[in-house]
C-alpha cells in the first residue's frame, strides 16, 4: 500500500497542474501568456523557424492577442497540434484558441461546441499536381489517386465533388500533413488536395515548384476563422476584435511604421482606433492602447499577410479574397466601425 | 597450429557445415548468398558512400549511403526542438544515462549509493532541461524532442509500471474477491486493447474528463497511458513468478508467523522476481519500442524527429539512411537492455 | 484502544484491527473509491461536453459519413452511415489480421525450425534475423517498408511487369483474377465438400489405428479430396479461363486485383516483425521436447521424420500454442499501427470519424469495445484449448 501512495504521489507530483479559476481571460492574465493552438509547421501559416521560432499569419494573430492583453506581443506559448487533437485540445483548456487555418463550418459551431471569430483567410480547396501529367483542370481527374488529409473539410469535399461530377478517385489519407506530401511527391498519389494557400505553401518546400502546378479549379469555400470555446463571450470579444482590428487599420491605413504618427490624426474613427479617444478599450475590458499595441507590434492586416504570404514569399499568393472591400476588386475582408 | 588442434578444427566444420551432402551444397549456397548480400551492403553503405558535405555532394556521388544527411540532422533526430544553444543540457541528460547504465554493468558498483544514483541523477537532469534556475532558461516541455524524450518516456514507465505491476499481480492473487476482481478487469482490459487506443485517449480524451481549468501536459499524459499499459503487462510476468513458487514457500512464512507485508518483502517477491528477470526483461524492451508510437499523437520523440527530418526539401530521397540511423538508435538501446539482462541473470545465478 | 477476551476488537476501530474485518473494510473502501472515481469523471465529463454544446451519442453512426475509404471489402461509397464506415474499417481489419497471422505462423514455424539446423551457418542466419527484427520498433519497420515501396518501386507507368499480367509499381501489386461466374460457385461448393469429406477421412483413419494399428495413407487422399472436385466442377463447366487482367487507364490500373501499398507494407511489416517472436516460441517449443523423447522413438524404430511428427511435434506444440496465441492477438492489436502509414484499418477510419464529427469519446469506445472482444474471444479459445490438451495423468 506505502508502495502505491508513493508512487501515486510522484505521479501528481509530475503533472503540471495549473488551475485557474473562471473565465479564460483570467486564467490567460494569472499565466502571463496566451496559448494558442496552431498547424505542425505549414509554412506561411505556422511553421517554426531554424531557430525553432514560430512564424506565420495565423502566429500573428496569436501575437495581435497577447499584445491586446498584455501590450507584448512576445507573451505567446504556441502549442503545434494535429488535426485530430485540435478540438479536444481547444475543447479541455488546453489552449485558449485556437488560429489553426480551421474551416468555419455549421457543425463546428454547434456540435463540436466552437465559437468563431472574424474570418482572417478566405481559401478554397484546389489541387496540385505534377506538370508532367497534363492534367488542365479538375475535370481531368477522372480515376486519380488524390492525397488528402485525414480530419479535415477537405476530405468531404472531395468526395462531395467527385460524386456531384460522377467522377471517381482513389483517397490516399494520411493524418500527418508533411508525411502525405512526402508520399506524394514520392510519386504514391498523382494529386495532392487541400486549402489553396496550403497548396501553395506545400509547393514553396519543394527543390523546384514550377514543376508542380495548382489546378485553376476551385472545389470549396474554406473560410479560415480563429475559433475559441463555446461559452465565454467576454473572450470570444476580444478575438474577435482583435482580427476586426487589424482589418480596420488597414483600412485606415495605419501600419506599423505611421502608428505613432497617425495618433495625431484629426479623423475620429482613428483616434478611437488608437485610443486618443477613450472608449473602445473599457468596453472591451482591455486597456485603452489595445489596437495600438497591436498594430505597433505586429503590424495591420495586409502587413501581416504581405510579410507572410504575400507576393515577396516564397508562398506568392495575391491578395484576391483577402483583399479590402474598399479596393473594388473582389475583397471580402470588411471590419465593422469600431466604435 | 598443432595437429590435433587442425583436426579439432576440422571436425568442428565437418559437423557443424558440412555433415551430409545436402548440407555441403546448402553451406555453399548460403556462403554465396550472404557474402553476396553482405558485399552489396559494404559497396552501399562504406564504399560508395557520401560521409560529408550536402544533399548535392551526396546526388552527385557514386550512388552509395548519403551519411552527409544523418551528419546533418545526428543533431536535430537526437535532440529535437529543444533550443539549439541549450543542447548541452539534453547531452548532459543522455550522458548521465550512459553513465548509470554502465556502472550497473559491473557488480562492484552495486551498492546503495547506486541506486540513490539512479533515482537522484535522472530527476536532477530533467531538471537540468527544465531549468528555471542559477539562469538557466525555462524550457517547456513540448519543446523537449528526440532521443531525451524517449528515454524519459522508457525510464519512467519501467520504473513506475514495475511497482505497480507487481501491485497489480499480489491484488490478483489477494484472496479479497473485491480486490481480485478489480485487478484482473484492468490488467485484461489494458491487455486487450492495443496501445494506440490508450494514447489517443490521453490525447483527445482524458482532458475532457478534467474539472474545468486544470490541464496536464501532452507528455505527462502520454506518460501516464504508458505507465498503465506495461503495468498491465508487468502484472502478468510477476503473476507468473508468484505461480512458480512452491506452495511450501508461502506455508513456512506463514508457520513462522510472518504478517503479509512481511511474507512478501522477504519471502516471496525476491524469489518470485528473480525468476521472471527474463520476461520482465522482454516487456521492458517491448516498452522501450513501444514508446515510439508517441509519433502518432504528434509529440516529438526519436520516431517523431526521425520523420520531421526526412521531411527537409533539401535533404528529400535520402529515408532509407535516416531509417537505417534511427533503427540503429533503438537496436543499440534494445540490445544493451537484453544483454545486460543476460548478465544479471548471471550474477544472481538464477 | 478495547479489546475483548477473544483479542478482537470492539467499535469502530476494529474494522481496522480485527484481520477478518479488516478484509472487509478493505474491499469496501477500495470500491467505494474505484465508484466514486469513476462517477466524479463522469460527472465532469458530460458537464463539460453539456455547458460546451459538444454533441454526443451514438446518433452519428447512423449519419452520412461523406468521405471515401481507399479500400474496403463492402460495397462502401461518400453515401454510407459512419456505422458502415467503420464497418468497413473493422473487416479491413480482420482481413490483415487473418492473412498476416496465417503468414507469420507459418513464417514463424520455418524460421524456428531453421535456426535449430545442423547447419551452423543456416542456424547463425536465422538467428541474425531473429536478433535484428526484435529489437527495432514496429513502426519503423513499417515506415522502412512503406519508404520502400513507394519510393524505389517505378512510377505506375514504368511499372514492373515480372510475369505476364502481373505488375509492381509504386502504386501497388495488380494481379489477373478469374472473371467470376457460375462455375467458380459450383468449384468453391466441391471444394466444401472436399473439405468435409477430409475431416471424416481423418476421424475414421484415426479411429482404425487405434483399433488396428494399420497406418492410412491420409495427407495423400485428403490432398486429392480437396484438389479433384473443384477441379472436376471446372472442367464440367466448361473450364472457363477468362481473365480479369488489371489494365493501365488513364492514372492508374483498372480491373484485376490490386494491393496497395499501404496493405502491403503494413501485411509485411506486420508478418516479419511477429514471425521473429514467433520463431523464438516455435524454437522454445521444439527445444523444451526432452533429447530422450525422440531417441526413445527412434529405437522404437519410427523413422525420423516420424519421430518428429508422431512424438516431438505433439508434444511440442503444447508448449508453442500458448504463447503462439498471444503473439497473435498482439499482431491483431499492431495492426492498428495501419493509422500511421494510411491503410483504412478499424482505428484509422474511427479516427478519421471522431475528426469528422468531435465525438472522440464515441469513438474510442467503439475501438475499445471491438479489440475487446477479440481479445475475450481469444481467451475462451485459449481455457477450451487448455482444457483440451491437459495432461491427463493416472
Amino acid at each position: 500500500m506505502r508502495i502505491f501512495i508513493a508512487v501515486a504521489a510522484l505521479v501528481f507530483a509530475a503533472m503540471s497542474i495549473t488551475a485557474y479559476a473562471g473565465k479564460t481571460l483570467d486564467a490567460i492574465k494569472k499565466r502571463g501568456r496566451v496559448r494558442c493552438g496552431v498547424s505542425n509547421g505549414l509554412p506561411g501559416f505556422s511553421s517554426p523557424d531554424s531557430k525553432g521560432k514560430w512564424k506565420g499569419l495565423d502566429v500573428d494573430v496569436c501575437r495581435a492577442f497577447a499584445a491586446a492583453v498584455f501590450g507584448d506581443s512576445k507573451k505567446i506559448d504556441v502549442v503545434g497540434l494535429s488535426a485530430q487533437q485540435r478540438f479536444t485540445a481547444l475543447q479541455s483548456g488546453e489552449v485558449d484558441v485556437l488560429t489553426r487555418n480551421t474551416t468555419h463550418t455549421l457543425s463546428r459551431d454547434t456540435a463540436l461546441g466552437l465559437n468563431f471569430a472574424p474570418v482572417n483567410y478566405y481559401d478554397g480547396q484546389g489541387f496540385l499536381v505534377r506538370k508532367a501529367l497534363g492534367v488542365k483542370n479538375a475535370r481531368g481527374l477522372n480515376g486519380a489517386s488524390i492525397c488528402v488529409i485525414q480530419g479535415t473539410t477537405n476530405e468531404r469535399n472531395l468526395s462531395d465533388y467527385f460524386r456531384k461530377h460522377k467522377m471517381k478517385y482513389k483517397p490516399v489519407v494520411m493524418e500527418n500533413n508533411n508525411e502525405l506530401f512526402k508520399a506524394f511527391m514520392a510519386g504514391r498519389c498523382d494529386v495532392f488536395s487541400t486549402d489553396a494557400s496550403g497548396l501553395a505553401a506545400q509547393r514553396s518546400k519543394t527543390k523546384k515548384p514550377s514543376e508542380l502546378v495548382i489546378l485553376p479549379d476551385i472545389i470549396s469555400k474554406e473560410p479560415l476563422a480563429p475559433a475559441v470555446r463555446h461559452g465565454d463571450d467576454e473572450w470570444l470579444d476580444i478575438v474577435k476584435w482583435t482580427v476586426y482590428a487589424m482589418i480596420a487599420a488597414e483600412e485606415m491605413g495605419i501600419t506599423s511604421r505611421n502608428v505613432k504618427r497617425m495618433k495625431k490624426s484629426s479623423d475620429p474613427d482613428v483616434q478611437r482606433l488608437l485610443g486618443v479617444i477613450k472608449g473602445n478599450g473599457k468596453a472591451i475590458g482591455l486597456t485603452e492602447t489595445w489596437a495600438y499595441n497591436i498594430i505597433k507590434q505586429v503590424g495591420n492586416y495586409g502587413e501581416s499577410f504581405e510579410r507572410n504570404v504575400g507576393k515577396n514569399t516564397p508562398l506568392k499568393l495575391a491578395r484576391g479574397l483577402n483583399g479590402l472591400w474598399t479596393t473594388g476588386k473582389n475583397g471580402l475582408m470588411y471590419a465593422p466601425p469600431l466604435k | 597450429m598443432t595437429g590435433v588442434a587442425r583436426n579439432r578444427v576440422l571436425d568442428w566444420i565437418k559437423t557443424n557445415l558440412f555433415s551430409s551432402p545436402f548440407n555441403i551444397v546448402l553451406t555453399f549456397l548460403l556462403l554465396f548468398v550472404a557474402t553476396k548480400l553482405l558485399w552489396n551492403f559494404l559497396d552501399w553503405a562504406v564504399l560508395r558512400a557520401v560521409w560529408g558535405g550536402d544533399a548535392e555532394t551526396c546526388r552527385h556521388g557514386a550512388g552509395g549511403a548519403c551519411w552527409a544527411y544523418v551528419r546533418d540532422k545526428a543533431r536535430y533526430v537526437l535532440f529535437g526542438h529543444y533550443p539549439y544553444e541549450q543542447q548541452w543540457r539534453p547531452q548532459l541528460f543522455v550522458a548521465i544515462f550512459f553513465l548509470l547504465s554502465l556502472l550497473t554493468q559491473f557488480k562492484r558498483f552495486w551498492s546503495k549509493y547506486l541506486t540513490a544514483a539512479w533515482v537522484v541523477l535522472p530527476l536532477g537532469a530533467a531538471g537540468l532541461m527544465w531549468g528555471g534556475f542559477f539562469g538557466l532558461t525555462h524550457v517547456e516541455m513540448e519543446e523537449w524532442g528526440g532521443l531525451p524524450l524517449t528515454l524519459a518516456l522508457a525510464f519512467l514507465g519501467i520504473s513506475a509500471s514495475y511497482p505497480i505491476g507487481i501491485v497489480l499481480a499480489l491484488a490478483r492473487r489477494s484472496e479479497m474477491p473485491v480486490i481480485r476482481a478489480l485487478s484482473v478487469i484492468y490488467i485484461e482490459v489494458i491487455r486487450g486493447v492495443p496501445l494506440i487506443s490508450m494514447l489517443f485517449m490521453a490525447a483527445v480524451m482524458f482532458p475532457l474528463f478534467l474539472p474545468e481549468g486544470i490541464t496536464i501536459s501532452k507528455v505527462v499524459r502520454a506518460q501516464v497511458a504508458i505507465i498503465m499499459f506495461a503495468s498491465a503487462y508487468m502484472a502478468e510476468v510477476v503473476r507468473g513468478g508468484l505461480q512458480s513458487l512452491a506452495k511450501g514457500q508461502y506455508e513456512a512464512a506463514d508457520a513462522i508467523g510472518l504478517s503479509y507485508t512481511k511474507k512478501m518483502v522477504f519471502v516471496v517477491l525476491p524469489q518470485a522476481l528473480k525468476a521472471v528477470i527474463a520476461p520482465t526483461v522482454n516487456t521492458f524492451i517491448g516498452l522501450f519500442k513501444d514508446t515510439s508510437l508517441v509519433f502518432i499523437i504528434s509529440l516529438s520523440d526519436l520516431m517523431f524527429t526521425t520523420q520531421a527530418s526526412l521531411q527537409d526539401a533539401d535533404w528529400l530521397g535520402f529515408t532509407v539512411e535516416g531509417y537505417i540511423f534511427a533503427a540503429f538508435v533503438y537496436f543499440v538501446f534494445c540490445y544493451f537492455i537484453s544483454f545486460s539482462s543476460s548478465r544479471l541473470e548471471k550474477e544472481l545465478k538464477v | 484502544m478495547h479489546y475483548d477476551a477473544s483479542g478482537k476488537g470492539i467499535g469502530i476501530s476494529s474494522l481496522w484491527r480485527d484481520v477478518t474485518k479488516r478484509k472487509y473494510t478493505i474491499q469496501v473502501l477500495v470500491l467505494v473509491g474505484v465508484v466514486v472515481l469513476f462517477s466524479v469523471l463522469i460527472n465532469i465529463a458530460s458537464d463539460s461536453l453539456q455547458k460546451q454544446n459538444i454533441a454526443s451519442g451514438f446518433g452519428f453512426l447512423a449519419r452520412e459519413a461523406a468521405f471515401e475509404i481507399g479500400e474496403t471489402l463492402t460495397s462502401y461509397s461518400a453515401e454510407s452511415t459512419f456505422g458502415e464506415a467503420l464497418l468497413a474499417g473493422l473487416l479491413n481489419t480482420m482481413l490483415v489480421a487473418l492473412l498476416g497471422n496465417f503468414l507469420a505462423v507459418i513464417w514463424g514455424a520455418v524460421v524456428g525450425i531453421t535456426s535449430l539446423s545442423h547447419n551452423l551457418l543456416l542456424a547463425r542466419l536465422a538467428r541474425i534475423y531473429v536478433d535484428t527484427l526484435r529489437n527495432i520498433p514496429l513502426l519503423l519497420q513499417l515506415f522502412f517498408w512503406y519508404a520502400l515501396i513507394t519510393e524505389f518501386l517505378p512510377a505506375i507507368r514504368d511499372a514492373l511487369n515480372p510475369v505476364p499480367n502481373v505488375y509492381l509499381s509504386q502504386r501497388g501489386m495488380f494481379f489477373p483474377m478469374p472473371e467470376w461466374g457460375a462455375t467458380h460457385g459450383w468449384a468453391l461448393v466441391a471444394l466444401l465438400v472436399g473439405g468435409i469429406a477430409a475431416i471424416f477421412l481423418y476421424r475414421w483413419q484415426k479411429l482404425r489405428q487405434q483399433h488396428t494399428g494399420q497406418l492410412f495413407p491420409f495427407y495423400r487422399v485428403a490432398a486429392a479430396l480437396l484438389l479433384v472436385p473443384p477441379l472436376l466442377a471446372w472442367l464440367i463447366g466448361g473450364a472457363p479461363v477468362e481473365l480479369d487482367v488489371p489494365v493501365l487507364q488513364g492514372f492508374n490500373f483498372e480491373g484485376g486485383l490490386a494491393l496497395t501499398p499501404e496493405f502491403l507494407a503494413l501485411s509485411l511489416g506486420l508478418v516479419l516483425y511477429t514471425g521473429s517472436f514467433n520463431a523464438e516460441i516455435v524454437r522454445a517449443g521444439i527445444e523444451s521436447v526432452k533429447k530422450g523423447q525422440k531417441e526413445a522413438a527412434v529405437s522404437l524404430g519410427l523413422s525420423r521424420s516420424q519421430a518428429l511428427r508422431l512424438v516431438v511435434l505433439p508434444q511440442a506444440v503444447r508448449v508453442i500454442i500458448p504463447p503462439m496465441t498471444s503473439q497473435m492477438l498482439n499482431l491483431t492489436k499492431n495492426s492498428s499501427l495501419a493509422v500511421a502509414i494510411g491503410y483504412p484499418d478499424l482505428v484509422n477510419v474511427a479516427n478519421t470519424s471522431m475528426n469528422q464529427t468531435g465525438q472522440a469519446i464515441e469513438c474510442i469506445v467503439i475501438i475499445v469495445f471491438v479489440y475487446l472482444s477479440f481479445s475475450l474471444m481469444t481467451s475462451a479459445f485459449m481455457n477450451w484449448y487448455n482444457h483440451m490438451t491437459r495432461l491427463v495423468e493416472r
